[in-house]
């Protein structure tokens, strides 16, 4: 299946693990990654607070970037999904708003006419890969690993611009994939909570409280690692993990997962290959728990 | 059609029937508030009976010990805001039908509110923060002539209407991430409520509110999460309010705080390279002259760099940033 591959900074950056495992769980998978290199940044919500024009036109370059594709438009961060469906919700409802973007783009050489679908990779696998399809990638099963799902904020609220509304069961992938994947999914209340990351540099010792406590209540409830599908959501847990047990004088030590990490070690990839050797918090006492070294 | 309600009880006297068993304790950070006992009714009502239908059956014809605050009935007095499901909702809003868990619906009081008695949650909080926005106009000079009207464009009050819908039932600050790690945050409620006496245009203190709101646990600590918008039983949205306070407080120059720096260096790094420079945004976030709050991020920094996380120090370019820059050019703003 053929998509315009948004990989987001992140995943270019300081996760640079995540770039690496989407890419190699997409031949299983039968992606067709096209990647946008030339599409900008979305802004993360912070350019949309300030200037709604100016991050309407990025996104917009973006979203017609996909359109000339053919393709939809697959993320694999929680956040870029987020910006992106909001400007996509109103660009596509507001005739105003995207003559004024295409007014902009237009002078690139671009038009975006309203059509692009805008997917985070999680619910791809659901919706449009089909879960026979991730069922047959499996060569090994998770048997015995607790997995506590960690969705990001953006992923998740708000409900309309996200499509919730109409797909409330959008809810519940992660949950269903664990267990697909032949873990156990930890139930837990900060599953759908916030990682703090947006207030990280406003007021670190809450935010790092935050992404804290939430770790602690899912290992509390048994689990061995979170998966999550946003690397912002993995700095906070994963980067500033032993800081923020500092800060809340616990000790922590639970490994974050990005999601195509746990496809990947289902489908029967290497830690190595998955860069999981990669994390602040070592990933190596979860891995033996389904018999891998890292 | 038979429901079954699991209500969350507590009363200062400790007495509680046989059947009330305790639950499990809540997680961090309200893991000390006061412990509940469940107890369980079972009631019989229409298919389309709402939470407070089935708690006033409980009252009158179950156990008249059950305490509730409730008044309108019809979602505008704000009184019955409590968790259903573990979610701020208006009991009287909420189909019970829809808030079926496990074959049951639980009811309780928000662990992030201290509780009275039952489900009448300590509403103190909520109200301390929304005294603290100023929620009333301050005046302009009077006109001379007293039969002089101030009058106030109607596009003006059509922006506010969002925000003057606002029922104070404080079911977005249940719920808010920010408000429950940090008790002195003002909140979403308030500082929807404040965005009502600063957009309008009859309000003498609009820049004054927007200094005070800059200040430390205001509209720079909310994070982000869109729970307020979720919960909020009328569509008040009052994240989309701090967002809109936020730019007008950037506009009205108040820029020395950590998060119009974040924004700023956001812009620029976008603006450069068509992406994020994540190496150098958080210390152009903290601030450089800011060497406290830069020291703690430091520990961090060096374990993502051992685990090999740090950034390129090289920011590379996207190809085509040309095009990105002809557009900073032309709607750019104060990013230009």
């Amino acid at each position: 299946m053929k998509v315009a591959f948004y990989p987001g900074c992140v995943s270019k950056g300081a996760c640079p693990e995540l770039y690496a495992s989407a890419m190699a769980i997409a031949e299983p998978l039968g992606l067709e990654l096209n990647e946008l290199t030339e599409a900008p940044c979305t802004g993360a919500g912070v350019l949309s607070e300030q200037n709604t024009e100016l991050a309407d036109s990025l996104n917009g370059l973006t979203l017609a970037m996909a359109e000339d594709i053919g393709a939809d438009l697959m993320t694999i961060c929680s956040t870029c999904q987020g910006v992106l469906s909001n400007h996509n919700y109103h660009l596509q409802r507001d005739e105003q708003r995207l003559g004024k973007v295409n007014a902009v783009i237009g002078d690139q050489g671009f038009r975006y006419r309203g059509t692009t679908k805008v997917k985070h990779l999680l619910w791809m696998l659901v919706e449009d890969i089909g879960l026979d399809r991730v069922r047959a990638a499996i060569k090994r099963k998770l048997t015995g690993l607790k997995v506590a799902p960690f969705y990001g904020c953006y992923i998740l609220r708000p409900a309309e611009y996200l499509g919730l509304i109409e797909r409330p069961e959008r809810k519940t992938y992660l949950e269903e994939l664990i267990a697909l994947l032949g873990a156990e999914p930890v139930e837990y209340r900060g599953s759908t909570k916030c990682c703090g990351f947006p207030m990280l540099t406003f007021n670190r010792d809450k935010s790092l409280a935050m992404a804290g406590n939430h770790i602690l209540e899912a290992k509390d409830k048994g689990a061995d690692v979170l998966v999550t599908p946003c690397p912002l959501c993995h700095l906070n847990l994963d980067g500033q993990q032993p800081d923020a047990a500092r800060v809340l004088n616990a000790k922590i030590d639970v490994p974050i997962f990005h999601l195509p990490q746990l496809l990947g070690l289902a489908f029967g990839m290497s830690p190595s290959e998955l860069r999981l050797d990669h994390h602040v918090v070592p990933t190596k006492g979860a891995l033996e728990r389904v018999e891998l070294k890292v | 059609m038979q429901f079954t309600i699991e209500v969350g009880r507590y009363n200062p006297e400790g007495t509680y029937s046989d059947d009330a068993v305790a639950g499990e304790p809540f997680p961090a950070p309200w893991d000390k508030a006061l412990p509940r006992r469940y107890q369980s009714f079972k009631v019989d009502l229409p298919e389309h009976a709402v939470v407070l239908d089935a708690l006033i059956a409980i009252r009158e014809y179950q156990d008249e010990s059950l305490a509730v605050r409730c008044a309108c009935r019809s979602a505008i007095c704000g009184s019955c805001a409590m968790w259903v499901n573990g979610h701020a909702h208006l009991a009287c809003k909420s189909k019970l039908s829809q808030f079926i868990k496990d074959g049951k619906t639980r009811v309780e009081t928000p662990p992030s509110m201290p509780v009275i008695r039952d489900l009448v949650a300590d509403m103190t909080p909520f109200w301390e923060k929304h005294l603290k926005v100023k929620p009333w106009l301050e005046n302009k000079p009077l006109p001379k002539d007293p039969m002089e009207e101030y009058t106030v464009p109607n596009a003006a009050m059509e922006e506010l209407i969002q925000e003057v819908i606002c029922i104070s039932c404080g079911a977005c600050l249940m719920d808010c991430e920010s408000f429950a790690v940090n008790p002195d945050f003002l909140g979403p409620q308030a500082l929807a409520k404040a965005y009502r006496y600063v957009g309008d245009p009859r309000d003498a203190e609009h820049k004054e509110r927007l200094g005070r709101l800059s200040e430390r646990d205001g509209i720079w600590d909310c994070t982000h999460c869109y729970e307020c918008v979720q919960q909020c039983p009328k569509g008040v949205a009052p994240l989309e309010q701090i967002l809109k306070l936020r730019k007008l407080a950037v506009d009205a120059g108040f820029t020395g705080n950590p998060g119009t720096r974040h924004a700023d260096a956001f812009g620029e790094s976008v603006k450069h390279s068509g992406r994020l420079n994540e190496l150098t945004l958080m210390p152009k976030s903290v601030g450089f002259f800011n060497v406290i709050d830069q020291l703690k991020t430091l520990p961090s920094a060096f374990n993502m760099a051992r685990a090999g996380k740090l950034p390129p120090i090289i920011h590379k370019k996207i190809p085509g940033v040309n095009r990105i820059k002809a557009i900073f050019d032309r709607v750019g703003g104060r990013f230009k």
